[in-house]
């Protein structure tokens, strides 16, 4: 079926698509909020004062690195009501979002503190700075500039994870879009306008992390 | 004098290297001591043990007459208590070679970080106590730069400066001149130097440069293998080798 893009039928469907938008917006932040809290906990549980948990955590991340998001989704909309726990479309996005990046975001954080040298931590200890002070003052101000590209990389891939959530009827812009084209059979104006919509999204975020980079690069300076 | 610093019967090793084997050494209070040798001879490995940033696999260590490391007596790095590592590293204070300022924070701040969190100090009183120590060092002009803009000179003298500010009764300086440009290890040898004027603090360097040991030091200890092979006055050790080892070091180093 070849239609011609019709203008008309794109301002039309726009402000249902523009509302999807700022869902797809509203998820992804949030879920990238939830996974950073969570990859947080999670890469505790590689420290050395949480050890009784190093196991436990490892487990964690393999099962949630390892499994599609759309199971975990699933799982948290379907299954979970059996054991009495009934979460809404949305709240389930947010903590899919949350657990399944969480193990990445744990990964990242990993990798940033592994960038400090090791001359620092003997520093450190040499200095005898309390462990809250030294993580507050020191570690953490230096995981900055190599967390940011790749809590960049995350924002961007759970934006475009988020039509996943279309699957427990959160009406992100996929859903909208999808919506759309089974009940008029246009496919071509609803797809257009969502991919530009991802596209337009994706290109702020990454300049906006470009920014940040940027900035920090004049810091310390 | 009473000594400080204590060595007894010590053995340490990094996987099938043994670097030191029943090692004996002691400081007195207030001497400066420089160690020199070649690479590897277990220089380094003395001074990160006093420390504490390495323990010892057999003997024992001692600082200010108390045990730091005795593994027959539970005090190695994996069960020793942190009250007492932190303890024993109040007494000490410790310059590397590669400076290891933080380079998150400026000058006075790697200066007053140790007074404020580790002290307890108000944010206002360590920071004079800062700029205090940082004008000792001659650098209160550098005070809010970041360590990327200082030179290695600088940089180090802000290192003492901070290691200074947290008072110790022991100094250690890994190697501090080694990785300065040749017409910056003057502005640093002078820091040193005027501390070492401060009669009640020990001073412990290590170095392969035999200037800045012949500068600083009461009493030089030439070291090979793991061993000391010869201590004496700098005018003797320098001047006099008596081993042998110790005469083809101070040769090879001469013709550098």
């Amino acid at each position: 079926m070849n239609q011609p893009f019709s203008l008309s039928f794109t301002l039309e469907i726009l402000p249902l698509l523009l509302r999807g938008a700022g869902v797809t917006f509203l998820a992804t932040a949030g879920g990238f909020l939830a996974a950073l809290i969570i990859g947080a906990m999670l890469f505790a549980t590689t420290l050395r004062p949480f050890k009784m948990l190093a196991l436990p955590g490892r487990a964690i991340m393999e099962v949630l690195r390892s499994t599609p998001l759309l199971i975990q989704v699933y799982i948290l909309f379907f299954i979970l009501p059996n054991v009495g726990l009934t979460l809404s479309p949305i709240v389930t996005g947010l903590i899919a979002l949350g657990l399944y990046h969480g193990a990445y975001v744990a990964e990242a954080y990993r990798a940033a503190m592994s960038h400090i040298p090791r001359t620092q931590w003997d520093t450190i200890e040499a200095l005898r700075f309390p462990r809250r002070a030294a993580f507050r003052h020191v570690v953490f101000p230096q995981m900055v500039s190599p967390l940011v590209p790749a809590l960049g990389n995350t924002f961007i891939t759970m934006l475009k994870d988020t039509p996943i959530l279309a699957a427990v009827t959160v009406p992100e812009l996929m859903f909208e879009a999808n919506e759309v084209g089974s009940q008029t059979f246009r496919y071509i104006e609803p797809m257009t306008l969502a991919a530009l919509s991802y596209l337009l999204m994706s290109l702020i975020a990454a300049s906006f992390v470009f920014l940040i980079e940027s900035r920090l690069r004049v810091r310390f300076q | 004098m009473s000594t400080i610093i204590s060595f007894q019967g010590v053995s340490k090793r990094f996987g099938t290297t043994t670097v030191l084997e029943g090692f004996d050494f002691a400081v007195e209070r207030g001497e400066k001591v420089a160690i020199i040798g070649p690479s590897g001879s277990g220089k380094s490995t003395i001074l990160r043990t006093i420390m504490g940033l390495e323990d010892v696999d057999a003997g024992r260590v001692l600082v200010d007459g108390e045990t730091l490391w005795n593994p027959e007596d539970g005090l190695t790095k994996a069960t020793a208590s942190r009250k007492h590592l932190h303890h024993m590293r109040a007494k000490v204070g410790m310059v590397f070679q590669s400076f290891n300022l933080f380079p998150n924070l400026t000058a006075a701040e790697n200066v007053a970080a140790g007074p404020r969190h580790v002290l307890g100090l108000s944010k206002h009183t360590a920071t004079e106590k800062a700029l205090k120590l940082l004008a000792q060092v001659g650098l209160s002009d550098q005070a809010n730069k970041y360590p990327s803009t200082l030179s290695g000179g600088q940089q180090q003298r802000v290192a003492i400066a901070r290691a200074m500010a947290l008072e110790p009764q022991i100094m250690l300086f890994d190697e501090a001149t080694s990785a300065l440009d040749p017409e910056k290890v003057g502005e640093v040898l002078d820091v040193m130097r005027s501390l070492s004027r401060e009669r009640d603090l020990t001073i412990v360097v290590v170095t392969h440069q035999i200037g800045v040991a012949r500068a600083l030091a009461d009493r030089i200890c030439f070291m090979e293998g793991g061993r000391i092979l010869e201590q004496a006055a700098p005018a003797i050790l320098l001047e006099h080798p008596q081993n042998q080892r110790t005469a083809a070091f101070l040769r090879a180093v001469h013709l550098t």
